[in-house]
């Protein structure tokens, strides 16, 4: 036991001492959140939209000012030319073209049915579904309007329409941030989890230091609990330090009890040190070691639904996520934080980490070998 | 037999398809300073890793101060100091707290055996806050010493330890291995200098994973069979081939700026030799009965069929 100690107190003198740790402790987090949480956003802003009105009347132009009055949309500039904004979709420089045809408003008042047409850039099909559902929202709104202007007050009454009134629950606002920040937190501690776990023997190999640690009598237990457990507690910090920085900067709801989110961050973190045990035992520079550790993680970060929902994902691919420790984290971060979920609610998440974490500990052991 | 401290039989290991070590053989006793000597690639790392229960044997049995290779290696490990050939402390920690970090692991402390790493210690002490990666090569060694002993090893296994170190340092080195030889500890050192051999109480030459012959550098010396003479001209480079064409001779080495040259005969005459070279246009040609070295004695054995 004392030992591992030692080994504990060699463990942070030399991350203390390595001059770009405490940057990447400290200002790693704070960046990432920063960065990450406001620029990936799925709320589609400035939809630059092109508008060719071939009919100029005032039922046309009020439904161009529909969407200009839309925080979404953004009106780059209005032709004649459907031409002309085609081209200016072609080079880029809109993602939209809404096209009035010539008689609109005559033939809405007349035959009470028009036609409108969107053209949308969709090179990236989520943002074109998306861009069409909200012009479809305003285009409906407008629908209405034009209804009931033009409808006899005696009709009004015979016409039926179901109301839909909504309320989201967990995040009433949609707000995206409050959706991002707890994933993001995952993603910190995973980082810094594998890499500093992941290079670190691999990185007393490479500069010859294990032969020395390896003629002594420290055993196989002593050795890797003395390089387990630092980064354990860098971990765990590293999760209280980005807790605090959601709460200050973007003041993220914290419904659950944070005890269980410590809990689960505790096994889960074992998970991920040992998986970076597992990487340097199989690895022989930190080169490799770098490779392995940013080939699972981009797979695992990819698929754990922090960008896209997992749900969404073809059945083969939510079966191979089973094995995905960040896609339970992710969901116990958010569960916790956002309703407020106890540990009855987690428990199917928490011990699938429990499991995983007794498996790779247990393979890491088993790899890591004093004689070669 | 107590008074053995390594024994080893019948060792051999195989990295793939190269022989590493063939068929290794060999008694140290207590007490004694025992050098491997063998140029890169002989195998003198390969044994030492075994020795220090680093890698394992294919076949063939060792122990080290009465512990089985394979059995007791946890024994081993805490009777035996080890310093590798590459530096291989901290190069992130100070000296002190290297030292400090390999007392504790060994569950020692560096006041609890001062007396035994004073000598080498006090040299480096001044630069204790110093990280080790800063220090110069000849520090290194002292300090990768330091740490190799400072559990009080009854066996040191110091692997190349003055490779790359300066002749001063290395001369300083081989002091204070013979202070500790003096304190009772058992020591197996390799090099690949043939001129550190004398130091040694006894030496086992290596070649290609064999040890060729094993004795005290005096025996090994005068077991050297031929006769020898060291041939000096301007004309270094023709010397050589000449030289080898001439009757008697059984072999010529490149000896710095001289040529070893070894006959089989007993009888050799100088005289004449001079006069070949002189005919062959040799200008300034010096011609020295001399002893022969152990370097001479390696390329003999080298050479020398089984």
């Amino acid at each position: 036991m004392r030992t591992i100690l030692f080994i504990i107190q060699k463990e942070f003198l030399q991350v203390f001492r390595n001059k770009s740790m405490l940057p990447i402790i400290f200002i790693l987090p704070i960046v990432q959140l920063i960065i990450l949480v406001n620029a990936a956003t799925y709320e589609m802003k400035n939809i630059r939209v092109s508008v060719v009105d071939l009919d100029l009347s005032g039922t046309s132009r009020k439904l161009v000012s529909k969407f200009q009055g839309s925080p979404f949309y953004l009106l780059k500039n209005s032709s004649f030319s459907y031409k002309e904004a085609e081209n200016k979709m072609k080079q880029g420089k809109i993602d939209m073209i809404l096209q009035i045809p010539m008689g609109f408003e005559k033939k809405l008042l007349t035959e009470s049915h028009a036609n409108v047409q969107f053209v949308i850039n969709a090179i990236n099909g989520q943002s074109a579904g998306l861009t069409n559902a909200y012009s479809t929202m305003i285009l409906l709104d407008y629908n209405r309007e034009v209804l009931i202007e033009n409808a006899n007050p005696s009709m009004l009454g015979g016409l039926r329409s179901i109301q839909t009134d909504y309320s989201y629950w967990y995040n009433p606002k949609l707000n995206y941030k409050t959706y991002m920040v707890p994933g993001i937190l995952v993603l910190l501690v995973t980082i810094i989890g594998l890499l500093l776990s992941g290079m670190n023997i691999v990185r007393e190999m490479e500069i010859g230091t294990i032969e020395q640690i390896n003629v002594t009598p420290i055993n196989k237990i002593q050795f890797i609990a003395g390089k387990l457990i630092p980064f354990w507690i860098i971990g765990m910090f590293e999760l209280a330090f980005g807790l605090s920085v959601g709460k200050l900067l973007f003041n993220i709801p914290m419904e659950g009890n944070l005890g269980l989110i410590f809990l689960s961050a505790s096994v889960y973190l074992f998970v991920i040190l040992s998986f970076g045990l597992l990487i340097s035992t199989i690895t022989h520079t930190q080169q490799q070691a770098m490779l392995v550790s940013f080939f699972f993680m981009v797979v695992f970060i990819l698929m754990s639904g922090l960008f896209t929902s997992i749900e969404s994902m073809p059945k083969w691919a939510q079966n191979l996520d089973r094995l995905n420790p960040v896609m339970y984290f992710i969901k116990i971060m958010r569960m916790v934080l956002l309703k407020g979920s106890g540990f009855a609610d987690i428990s199917p998440h928490f011990w699938s980490l429990v499991v995983y974490a007794g498996c790779s500990l247990s393979l890491a052991i088993l790899r890591y070998r004093k004689v070669s | 037999m107590s008074d053995i401290t390594v024994h080893v039989e019948h060792l051999t290991k195989k990295y793939g398809e190269t022989l590493a070590l063939d068929d290794i053989s060999f008694d140290v006793g207590k007490g004694e300073l025992f050098g491997f000597i063998g140029p890169d690639g002989a195998g003198k790392t390969t044994l030492f890793r075994l020795l220090t229960t680093l890698l394992l044997a294919d076949t063939g049995t060792g122990s080290v101060a009465g512990f089985d290779l394979v059995k007791d290696y946890k024994n081993i490990r805490n009777i035996s100091g080890y310093m590798p050939g590459k530096f291989s402390l901290y190069q992130d920690l100070t000296v002190e707290e290297n030292l400090k970090f390999f007392a504790t692991i060994f569950g020692t402390t560096i006041h609890e055996n001062y007396d035994l790493i004073k000598n080498i210690y006090q040299q480096i002490e001044p630069f204790k806050n110093r990280k080790a990666g800063k220090l110069s090569g000849g520090m290194k060694q002292k300090l990768a010493l330091s740490c190799a002993m400072i559990h009080k090893p009854e066996v040191l296994f110091l692997d190349e330890p003055t490779t790359g170190v300066d002749a001063v340092s290395r001369l300083e080195f081989w002091e204070m291995l013979k202070r500790l030889k003096d304190a009772g500890i058992t020591i197996l050192v390799s090099t690949p200098y043939m001129d550190e051999a004398s130091l040694c109480d006894r030496v086992a030459l290596m070649q290609n994973g064999r040890i060729m012959t094993i004795s005290t550098p005096g025996q090994v010396i005068r077991n050297y069979p031929l006769s020898l003479l060291s041939v000096k001209s301007s004309d270094i480079y023709h010397l050589l081939g000449e030289l080898r064409d001439y009757p008697g001779v059984h072999s010529v080495y490149a000896f710095g700026q001289s040529a070893h040259v070894a006959f089989s005969a007993q009888k050799i005459e100088p005289e004449a030799l001079s006069e070949f070279l002189k005919k062959k246009k040799h200008e300034s040609v010096e011609i020295t009965r001399i002893d022969a070295t152990i370097e001479d004695c390696f390329m003999e054995l080298m050479n020398s069929p089984e």
